[in-house]
């Protein structure tokens, strides 16, 4: 024990990373304190994973140091770093769907006896951990069995399950619903008074300024600054990330309330009563040309489903779909893209992009599909539209030919919606396209969408960010317990109208 | 919530009725083959080929491929065989020896595949060429082994009197022990769920802090051994050495892990499944020779049998992707 114990618990200095061709750490310092909950933030890009991950010995550093309890310390595998006490959860769910949830918790640390494993230790242990973040499960069921959420707050389960003096939480919330957020805020606040350190990523600003104690900026894999939150008003912070998409969001809103006077859309996609027992209850929707039509609706309100049912995943069990004046029904998700249609789901991991293929690759895949095999897209022109699309989506990438996986997560899914905008559909169904990335991409992707309406595409617009909705949509559809409970259009359309409805208090209605 | 099969153990049910609906099959229609000696030719004539398919299950479960099998349990057999008949080396250490030097194969193709991240097929593949070359080298021609250790000790000692016509073969015990010690294995050490985890997600194995490197090589080593273990009993069931033996075994092997529910993309399935489906293959071979047809049927039935599993596990994996995931919710 050294005398001058200092107060800061983990003491990074001077780290550099690069990849081929990304220089995505430059000379970064990054302090942690006990007992507080630092944000690290950043867009797309700006390193902050990368930054985790050296830090947690997934990838060697080029340079800097590292100091926990001001020890210097040098893991070389996720292993050495809880032994040494960090404990992550890394960005994307990283468990063993096929294994047990009680296994996914314990594996590696596993309690023995007569040097075997003890399954019923391991149970009870696994339900205790669960408990630590107030879940309550059949631990002895496969992960894959369990939804997104569930999967996020066992691999937080798993994290807290051992002894560390530092927690660092790679956008923990992004699959959760508000009030699982709360739950998991209430845990972090529990380990916090207890002195120990945590770091969380996240995009959702309401979160940082909820949770947060401290916020580190970084920027294109440099260092901004190290603010008191209390200190940093949002607009500010904002402006520390990025600092140009206000005008941008300001300039959307402008276009959504034009659009609203306009005299009414030609009509493109029609249901009527169309449904899914089990998935969705039968409702009536339009979609006009150039019109973006909001789905809003919490988590598990049918969202989804109604997605699924007009893209072709599921069959819809009643009802008709009338699309461009021609009753259609499709078979496949293929049969609706020849139809012009395009879906980008939500989880990006599950159902999205090829890892090792490239940007470039990735984004003609759809097109190439659509197209046959037999006629093949030149080379020339599929660097044409890869580049365009870099450029229109703000992809940062060092050029068209890099591997999609070794992008940020929210490139990757930048990347994905380039897929399917290639395509020029005339329909376009967003899932959450904004979830898990930054505030500037944000801007970026609302931006896009208004110019997509301008040109006379039809979306439909899936997202739990209600600002967002207030601000893109013509018409909010409103989703409750998996059917439709109210529509709402021009300016009626308010977040305060649309929880209202989404609740049930008839005023808004 | 009521107890319900899992769909994970669909697979291995399934494999269970089609072994209980082919030993009930020959049961009704040839009156001699409920019998004890029938059950003990099962396991005594198809442990070479069990103790195979038990290095080969944990190999396909940790997400990997051995297409070296059939070639290490020649060249072990003939070394044994040349040791012991023209070299008078000592049967147990020329067997020891052979367990050794197996097992030192697999690391060694486990430690191209995870340093240099080598496709396993190809790797074990230039491995079969080279163990099979290795066995010709040992001895161009087979080798019968008539030491006294075989015809005494394996034959009669250790084989255990069932009744006065019938006892069941040491290659027997070998296959059920080594099948035990691969359950507990598979089941309740943590290698062994590395093994699971391994198959599972690769990536996400590492960033859950298990040694990735450890178990990979390890798991090569262990089914190295296996294979190994296969060309010892190999010269116990046959008293005899043979370059040549056993070509396309570790295709058996691998059938028979698949007719056992095991998916070839790793991380799902059962060390039971595998036993079950050694005694499978043995059951169609006995069923066909008794109905004294042309032994090339027992290859074309095991085809449509893989066949059908394939199906199976197809048809399961969909419906619960689809049933057991309210993942997407929105
Ligand atoms: N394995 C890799 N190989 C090559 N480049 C990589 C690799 N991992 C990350 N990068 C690059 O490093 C930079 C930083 O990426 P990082 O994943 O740290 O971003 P991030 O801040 O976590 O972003 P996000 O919010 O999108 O998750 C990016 O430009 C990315 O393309
Ligand atoms: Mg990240």
């Amino acid at each position: 024990m050294t005398l001058e114990a200092s107060a800061s618990l983990l003491e990074i200095r001077g780290l550099s990373k690069s990849f081929p061709g990304v220089k995505a750490l430059e000379g970064v310092d990054f302090t942690v304190r006990r007992g507080e909950v630092h944000a690290l933030m950043g867009e797309n890009g700006a390193g902050k994973s990368t930054l985790i991950k050296v830090l947690t010995g997934v990838y060697p550093r080029d340079g800097g140091t590292f100091r926990l309890d001001g020890v210097a310390i040098a893991p070389r595998s996720t292993k050495d770093a809880e032994s040494v006490g960090i404990s992550t959860v890394y960005q994307e769910v990283n468990l063993i769907p096929h294994l047990s949830v009680a296994e996914n918790i314990c594996l590696g640390r596993q309690p023995m006896r007569w040097g075997m494993i003890d399954w019923r230790a391991m149970a009870r242990r696994a339900e205790a951990a669960l408990a630590r973040v107030d879940l309550k499960l059949d631990v002895h069921q496969p992960l894959a069995s369990h939804s997104i959420a569930i999967q996020q707050l066992t691999a937080l389960a798993r994290a807290l399950d051992v002894e560390a003096k530092l927690l660092i939480l790679d956008e923990p919330t992004s699959s959760l619903d508000a009030k699982e957020v709360e739950e998991l805020f209430q845990v972090l606040r529990k380990l916090r008074a207890q002195g120990m350190g945590i770091v969380i990523v996240t995009h959702f600003l309401d979160q940082v300024y909820a949770i947060a104690d401290r916020i580190t900026v970084l920027r294109d894999g440099r260092l901004v600054g190290e603010y008191e939150t209390a200190k940093l008003p949002r607009v500010e912070l904002v402006s520390r990330m990025v600092g140009r998409e206000l005008t941008k969001m300001k300039a959307v809103e402008r276009g959504t309330e034009a659009a609203r006077h306009a005299p009414a859309p030609e009509v493109l996609l029609e249901l009527r009563q169309f449904g899914r027992p089990g998935s969705i209850a039968p409702l009536d929707l339009t979609v006009g040309q150039g019109e973006v039509v909001g789905l809003a609706g919490l988590l598990g309100s049918g969202r989804t489903e109604t997605a699924r049912i007009i893209f072709g995943i599921d069959r819809a069990r009643s009802g008709e779909m009338w699309l461009g004046g021609k009753k259609t029904a499709f078979r496949s998700p293929r049969h609706a893209i020849q139809e012009g249609l395009a879906f980008t789901p939500e989880n990006r991991k599950v159902e999205g992009v090829i890892p090792h293929l490239s940007v470039r690759e990735n984004i003609i895949l759809a097109l190439q599909a659509r197209a046959g095999l037999l006629r093949p897209i030149s080379r020339k022109r599929q660097g044409e539209i890869a580049d365009e699309f870099i450029k229109l989506l703000g992809i940062s990438t060092p050029g068209p030919e890099q591997a999609v996986m070794n992008l940020s997560g929210g490139n990757q899914q930048k990347v994905l919606l380039a897929r399917w905008l290639a395509m020029q559909p005339r329909l376009l169904i967003l899932d959450e396209p904004t979830r898990g990335i930054d505030v500037g991409a944000k801007a970026e992707i609302e931006k896009l969408v208004q110019s997509l309406r301008e040109k006379g595409m039809a979306i439909l617009f899936i997202s739990s960010e209600l600002e967002e909705v207030v601000r893109g949509c013509q018409r909010v559809v409103v989703l409750r317990d998996r059917a439709k409970v109210g529509e709402l259009a021009g300016d009626a359309i308010s977040e305060e109208a649309i929880l209202h409805t989404i609740a049930g208090s008839s005023h808004a209605r | 919530m009521k107890p319900r099969i899992a769909s994970q153990y669909i697979p291995l049910l399934a494999t269970a009725v089609v072994l209980a609906t082919l030993y009930g099959a020959g049961c009704a229609s040839f009156h001699n083959f409920f019998s004890l000696r029938v059950l003990v030719n099962l396991f005594g004539g198809n442990a070479v080929l069990g103790v195979a398919a038990v290095g080969a299950t944990l190999v396909i479960l940790a997400g990997g491929i051995d297409l070296s099998v059939g070639s290490v349990i020649g060249f072990t057999s003939i070394l044994i065989a040349t040791l012991v008949e023209e070299h008078h080396v000592n049967p147990v250490l020329a067997i020891l020896l052979g367990l050794v030097l197996g097992a030192l194969f697999g690391a060694a193709m486990g430690c191209l595949i995870q340093w240099f991240e080598l496709p396993p097929f190809l790797v074990t593949l230039a491995g079969m060429f080279l163990a099979r070359g290795l066995a010709f080298v040992v001895r161009p021609d087979n080798l019968g082994i008539h030491h006294a250790f075989y015809a005494e000790r394996i034959n009669r000692d250790f084989a255990l009197p069932l009744n006065s016509q019938v006892s069941w073969p040491f290659a027997a015990t070998c296959f059920v022990t080594l099948f035990v010690g691969a359950l507990w294995l598979a089941h309740y050490t943590r290698f062994g769920r590395y093994i699971y985890a391994l198959g599972g997600d690769e990536t996400s194995a590492r960033l859950m802090g298990l040694p990735v490197a450890r178990t990979k090589i390890l798991t090569y080593t262990v089914a190295g051994l296996c294979s190994a273990l296969a060309g010892v009993v190999y010269t116990f069931t046959t008293q005899n050495g043979d370059p040549a033996a056993c070509v396309g075994k570790e295709l058996e092997a691998i059938a028979a892990v698949v007719i056992g529910g095991t998916l070839l993309s790793g991380g799902v399935g059962y060390m039971a499944g595998t036993a079950m489906g050694v005694l499978i293959l043995g059951l169609i071979q006995t069923l066909i020779t008794y109905q004294n047809l042309n032994s090339w049927w027992t290859v074309i039935v095991v085809g449509l049998l893989l066949l059908l599993f394939i199906l199976l596990q197809n048809v399961v994996s969909s419906l619960s992707g689809r049933l057991d995931s309210p993942g997407r919710h929105g």
